[in-house]
């Protein structure tokens, strides 16, 4: 505990601050103002702190949270900010997985209620939806001990031609061993979307068991004897890739395969472009300009329109040629994934719904092993592994949300949620780098699922503007994506900054009406219920009576005793109409003339802007 | 009549009419004295196109064979292409629609010949008169007059006939500093605020020159609005080095040393060619879908429009800032205060004056701050973004005003009577019209024309009913709230309303909005409902209780 802390304002430019006292619990660190509010920083979010060199006011401490809150404090002595600093290096990377939050989080649940709520996704199930096994495809148990890849699921989908032999095969012609297996099926086209990594190919090695493989893959669609091989990284890239011993097919050597590049970069490209972003939009007083070509250099919209573009063409091949496509990039678990649960979210009306979305994430992240431990450096661990690939995928779901703001069941709210929990290692689903880590970890018995804790506040999570009537089963979004519908993502990079929002949010009224909606059905069919009952009582006669007084009812009647006993007669109105007005504290221009009204030197020249004043 | 002269080709037939995002359709133009219609003869989907001429802002003919094809950009920036067959007709249609759009004369206008189909309810050139904006000011406040002094616009030729000045200036004073600003715009009232008396003036630049020139008429006027011991603040739009590259050109500022109770604050707003060029360069961006990430993201950015557009917002933000929260009065001008100045009064007034955000309010204000103000429609809506002549006077002043707004209504959706489409509805009417509002310079410029008399005024059009019905917010819930919309980068955002428009397909969006209305329909009726059937039910329950009885 240290008082009399500062924490500075993100944006000001004049250091406007709010004293108050920073703990330090087991789990989070808490700074409560002197108005009494609270923040609250889980260590696990933590991805930065930086201790900045001492000023007069005190030492600062500026700490970088994954959800993109920024905190800057001033702690008075030096000791204190080296101890705090100190304690949270520590603290916000474990060494070890049983030191996660998740290991230790009571949500005072029983325990069959855990049990529940880790069934509540069921792969098998979402195979069986998707329409699998059927006359070409089955379930492997070439995996079932992980023996042929350790980073794959036990169970896996493959042609019904593909031997065991051939999976072997394959398996061992492919990086980590992770080979061609279906990770999405349609059933109308009877193509498939199937991923895996790269080849083993070097300059000019074959795999007879392989290019089997594939052409099972392709067999096994009726529809489209052609098949598209997507490799979704950059040619270049892919080409170097050749001298360490990898690389990509040969269409020489796979009968029926059509070749594609797509070129989306790698981990380590992506993670300097969000860095590059993040620094531009945490500079104080940010011109436009400035904004715009920092948006431009960090190529951050450039990559999520590179991995959206990718998922389109997926699309296409499978709905307009009704050709299945394998996908992979150099491990398959990165891109791969990203452009695989993309397509699939495009093709199948399923994953735009809240339940949908979860089995998504499950199959094609969790299972197929997304390493989220990694990538998120949940763990002291390489710097260099930590990557926004997760972040990404959620970036191009929000904007297609915003182009089919129709299509979906759950809103912008689900996505951040989702984003904040792949962070907090609060739950078990995230945890770990693949299933057979979180298997060894035992995280179903020691760890909660985070989806039953969403879906029990799913109202939160409702798009009111939800049409399922309008997107059927199966129905196809075709996103434009021309570069100017992909908008900078303001409530992800700036969500603790509430004052770059708008003020007022047209989706809360409506998702608010829509609930009062329902209250107000439920109440007619009461309210008709005692009418019915009270005419069932008393006859016909005064039925009628009743239908004519009731016609032309004056606004101000006299209330009847119990008239009064039901107010408010709209349940819940004033609470969700309040307006939000603003301040003009939270806005930077603010500090123009709250800074001109303490002194009165003869020229101030202002930080902010190109603004000069003359007094 | 001289129409028929221009118009070489009345009518050609199949003519294939080419837009973004729809089919193909083939049909019939016609040429008319102030409109281009296109019909397609198709039976199962019969529709019709009017343009008017004045709306197009450029056209441009090609040939492929004896195939001609027309390119029309239109200032509301959407554009259309016409295939038409025979080389001679397609030469004739282009030079016609390029006479016909190119009219000099304001006279031959559209809003001259436009017979309005719609029963008059309500005069709109009678809507917003200064006098009677003035009684309302009266009722809370007495330390102003209206003026009658520019009755014939002699004194001030863009200024309204009646103007509001503090009570304690005469009409000889007012004359003197007439002659310190520049146009004779002495400062005249531009908004009281209820909330704490405070005041906000517009005028243009005092012509100091290089010799520091005073007038103590001037010094008066401005000081009467101060209470005794507060100080005011003068927002100059103008940068302090073109403030002061004005003076040698007899413009200038208020000085210090004769103003000591005014603390001056210049802000940057461009005007003219930078705006103008920033436009066409804006819309060339959004008009090209080739462009890969990087050139839309350089693109949009060298058009420097996001960046006007937190200028003008930040400015507006201190004036109402300085109103609101200092307790202080505020003078508003740049050089000739007809253009940034204005932008600057109007959305401040936006910000704090809830009124303003209703749809009369907002009619009333860009009567007020705009029409009445003298800002110079004529000359700077004749041509829009694919203008090729370049003229200095253009510039899309008031169409960044509206992108303001725009930006304060998509941060407080629920505190504006009106919605996005009535915005867009102003800009295109500012551009092109069958009202005579727009039409004019000045209040002088309108009357000698006789607008009033011989044409329609567009508030007649758009307060009917049935107008009015578009135009509303669903979910308007007035707020008598100061709303401070935030100006940072990541908060403003391109207009897509305007300047996408017409380049992606609006078919998702357009059906999501209608959802919301039938969300907020379907409350209504509910309501409605409930109260209906509690009437009932007590009726019951008390005759109920009167048998028990």
């Amino acid at each position: 505990q240290v008082e009399q802390v500062k924490l500075l304002d993100r944006f000001s430019t004049s250091n406007k601050s709010v004293t108050g006292t920073l703990y330090l619990t087991a789990t989070h660190l808490l700074f409560i103002d002197s108005s009494q509010r609270e923040t609250w920083i889980l260590h696990h979010h933590i991805a930065a702190v930086e201790k900045l060199a001492l000023t007069t006011s005190g030492c600062p401490l500026v700490i970088q949270c994954k959800n993109f809150r920024v905190v800057h404090f001033v702690v008075p002595r030096e000791r204190d900010c080296h101890d705090i600093y100190n304690s949270l290096l520590q603290l916000s990377k474990p060494a070890k997985y049983e030191e996660l939050y998740a290991f230790s989080y009571n949500p005072k649940q029983n325990e069959s209620e855990q049990v529940k709520g880790w069934q509540l996704i069921d792969l098998a199930e979402e195979y069986k939806r998707m329409g699998v096994p059927n006359a070409y495809w089955q379930l492997s148990d070439a995996n079932r001990d992980y023996k042929i890849c350790e980073t794959y699921p036990r169970e896996l989908y493959v042609p019904r031609t593909a031997s065991k032999p051939i999976i072997v095969g394959s398996s061992k012609f492919r990086s980590k061993g992770r080979f061609p297996v279906l990770s999405y099926y349609h059933k109308n086209k009877e193509a498939a979307i199937c991923r895996c990594s790269q080849p083993l190919s070097g300059f000019s090695a074959r795999c007879l068991e392989d290019e089997h493989m594939l052409q099972a893959i392709s067999k096994a669609n009726p529809s489209n004897r052609y098949m598209y091989v997507m490799d979704t990284r950059p040619k270049l890239n892919a080409m170097a890739n050749r001298a360490a011993g990898k690389g990509y097919e040969n269409e020489d050597n796979y009968s029926n395969i059509r070749f594609q590049f797509v070129g989306i970069e790698n981990i380590h490209v992506m993670r300097s472009s969000l860095q590059k972003l993040l620094e531009v939009i945490g500079t104080r007083g940010l011109s436009v300009s400035d904004f715009l070509s920092g948006l431009e250099t960090s190529g951050w919209l450039r990559h999520v329109k590179a991995v959206m573009d990718a998922a389109v063409f997926l699309v296409k091949a499978i709905a307009v040629e009704s050709a299945s496509v394998l996908v992979h990039c150099s491990d398959g678990w990165d891109r791969t994934s990203q452009v695989c649960s993309l397509g699939a979210l495009l093709l199948d009306s399923y994953y735009r719904t809240i339940k949908g979305f979860m089995v998504l994430i499950e199959k094609d992240w969790i299972s197929f092993g997304h390493k989220f431990s990694d990538r998120c450096g949940q763990l002291d661990g390489d710097p260099k592994e930590i990557s926004p690939v997760f972040t990404q995928f959620l970036e191009c779901v929000w904007n297609l949300t915003e182009q089919f703001p129709q299509a979906f069941e759950y809103n912008e709210a689900f996505l951040l949620q989702i984003h904040e929990h792949v962070h907090s290692c609060q739950f078990g689903n995230f945890l770990g780098n693949c299933q057979k880590e979180r298997e060894e970890l035992k995280v179903k018995e020691k760890t909660y699922s985070l989806w039953p804790f969403l879906l029990a506040e799913q109202k939160k999570y409702e798009n009111p503007l939800y049409n399922p009537d309008g997107f059927p089963e199966l129905t196809l979004l075709e996103p434009n994506t021309v570069a100017f519908n992909f908008k900078f993502w303001t409530s992800m990079y700036h969500q603790f900054d509430r004052s770059m929002h708008p003020r007022q949010s047209v989706f809360n009224v409506l998702m608010n009406l829509k609930e009062q909606n329902k209250q107000l059905e439920e109440h007619i069919k009461e309210l008709e219920a005692k009418i019915r009952q009270r005419n069932g009582q008393s006859g016909d006669v005064l039925v009628k009576e009743h239908q004519q007084s009731a016609h032309p009812a004056p606004v101000a009647l006299k209330t009847p005793p119990c008239f009064k006993k039901e107010q408010p007669p709209i349940p819940g109105n004033d609470a969700v109409r309040t307006i939000e007005g603003s301040n003009t504290a939270d806005n930077r221009y603010s500090e123009l003339v709250s800074e001109f009204s303490k002194a009165e030197p003869a020229v101030v020249s202002l930080e902010y802007g190109v603004a000069r004043m003359t007094c | 009549m001289e129409f028929a002269e221009l118009i070489k080709t009345p009518r050609a037939d199949n003519v294939v009419l080419h837009r973004p995002f729809h089919a193909a359709v083939e049909g019939t133009l016609c040429l008319t004295g102030h409109h281009l219609i296109f019909s397609s003869r198709s039976r199962d989907n019969a529709e019709e196109l009017w343009l008017l001429h004045c709306n197009i802002d450029s056209s441009e003919k090609r040939f492929v064979g004896s195939l001609g094809t027309i390119t029309i950009k239109c200032k509301d920036l959407r554009i259309i292409q016409l295939d038409i067959p025979g080389m001679e007709e397609c030469l004739n249609v282009a030079s016609s629609i390029e006479a016909l759009s190119t009219l000099d004369s304001v006279t031959l206008m559209y809003p001259f010949f436009y017979r309005p189909m719609f029963e008059l309810v309500e005069d709109g050139w009678c809507s917003f008169l200064p006098d009677k904006e003035f009684e309302q000011l009266s009722s809370v406040t007495d330390e102003w007059r209206l003026s009658c002094i520019n009755r014939d616009f002699s004194v001030c030729p863009s200024y309204p006939a009646v103007v509001v000045v503090p009570k304690s200036i005469n009409d000889e004073e007012l004359r003197r500093v007439a002659m310190f600003r520049q146009g004779s715009r002495f400062p005249v009232l531009s908004y009281y605020h209820r909330k704490n008396g405070m005041v906000m003036m517009r005028s243009s630049q005092p012509l100091t020159g290089t010799n520091g020139r005073r007038c103590k008429e001037d010094e008066k006027l401005i000081n009467a609005t101060l209470r005794p011991g507060k100080r005011g603040f003068i927002i100059d739009t103008r940068s302090l080095n073109v403030a002061q590259q004005a003076r040698a050109k007899g413009g200038g500022f208020e000085q210090e040393v004769h103003y000591p109770q005014w603390r001056r604050i210049h802000k940057g707003i461009e005007r003219f060619n930078i705006l103008q060029e920033s436009l066409i360069k804006l819309v060339e961006a959004c008009n090209d879908q080739s462009h890969n990430m990087d050139r839309w993201l350089s693109k949009l950015e060298a058009s420097n429009w996001m960046t006007h557009v937190k200028e003008i917002l930040t400015t507006a933000c201190l004036a109402a800032q300085c109103i609101d929260r200092e307790g202080a009065s505020v003078l508003v001008h740049g050089s000739e205060g007809t253009d940034s100045t204005l932008q600057v009064t109007s959305l401040a007034q936006i910000i704090l004056d809830p009124r303003c955000r209703t749809i009369r309010g907002f009619e009333s204000l860009v009567v007020r701050e705009w029409l009445q103000a003298g800002h110079p429609f004529q000359q700077r809506c004749a041509q829009s973004a694919y203008s090729n002549s370049k003229q200095k006077w253009e510039a899309p002043v008031f169409l960044l005003f509206l992108d303001c707004v725009w930006q304060i209504l998509r941060q407080f959706p629920c505190s504006f009577e009106f919605n996005e489409q009535f915005l867009i509805m102003l800009f295109e009417h500012a551009y092109a019209s069958q009202f005579g509002t727009f039409l004019g310079n000045n209040e002088n410029e309108r009357a000698k024309l006789k607008l009033p008399q011989k044409t329609m005024s567009l508030w007649s059009w758009v307060n009917r009913t049935e107008e009015m019905n578009r135009f509303k917010n669903p979910i308007y819930e007035a707020n008598s709230l100061v709303i401070w919309p935030a100006v940072a980068p990541q908060s403003l955002q391109l207009w897509a309303g305007v300047f996408l428009r017409w380049n992606r397909p609006s078919k998702y969006l357009d059906e999501a909005q209608e959802e919301m209305v039938r969300i907020i329909k379907y409350n209504k009726e509910l309501q409605d409902k409930v109260k209906v059937l509690r009437r009932h039910l007590a009726e019951l329950e008390e005759d109920e209780g009167m048998r028990e009885n």
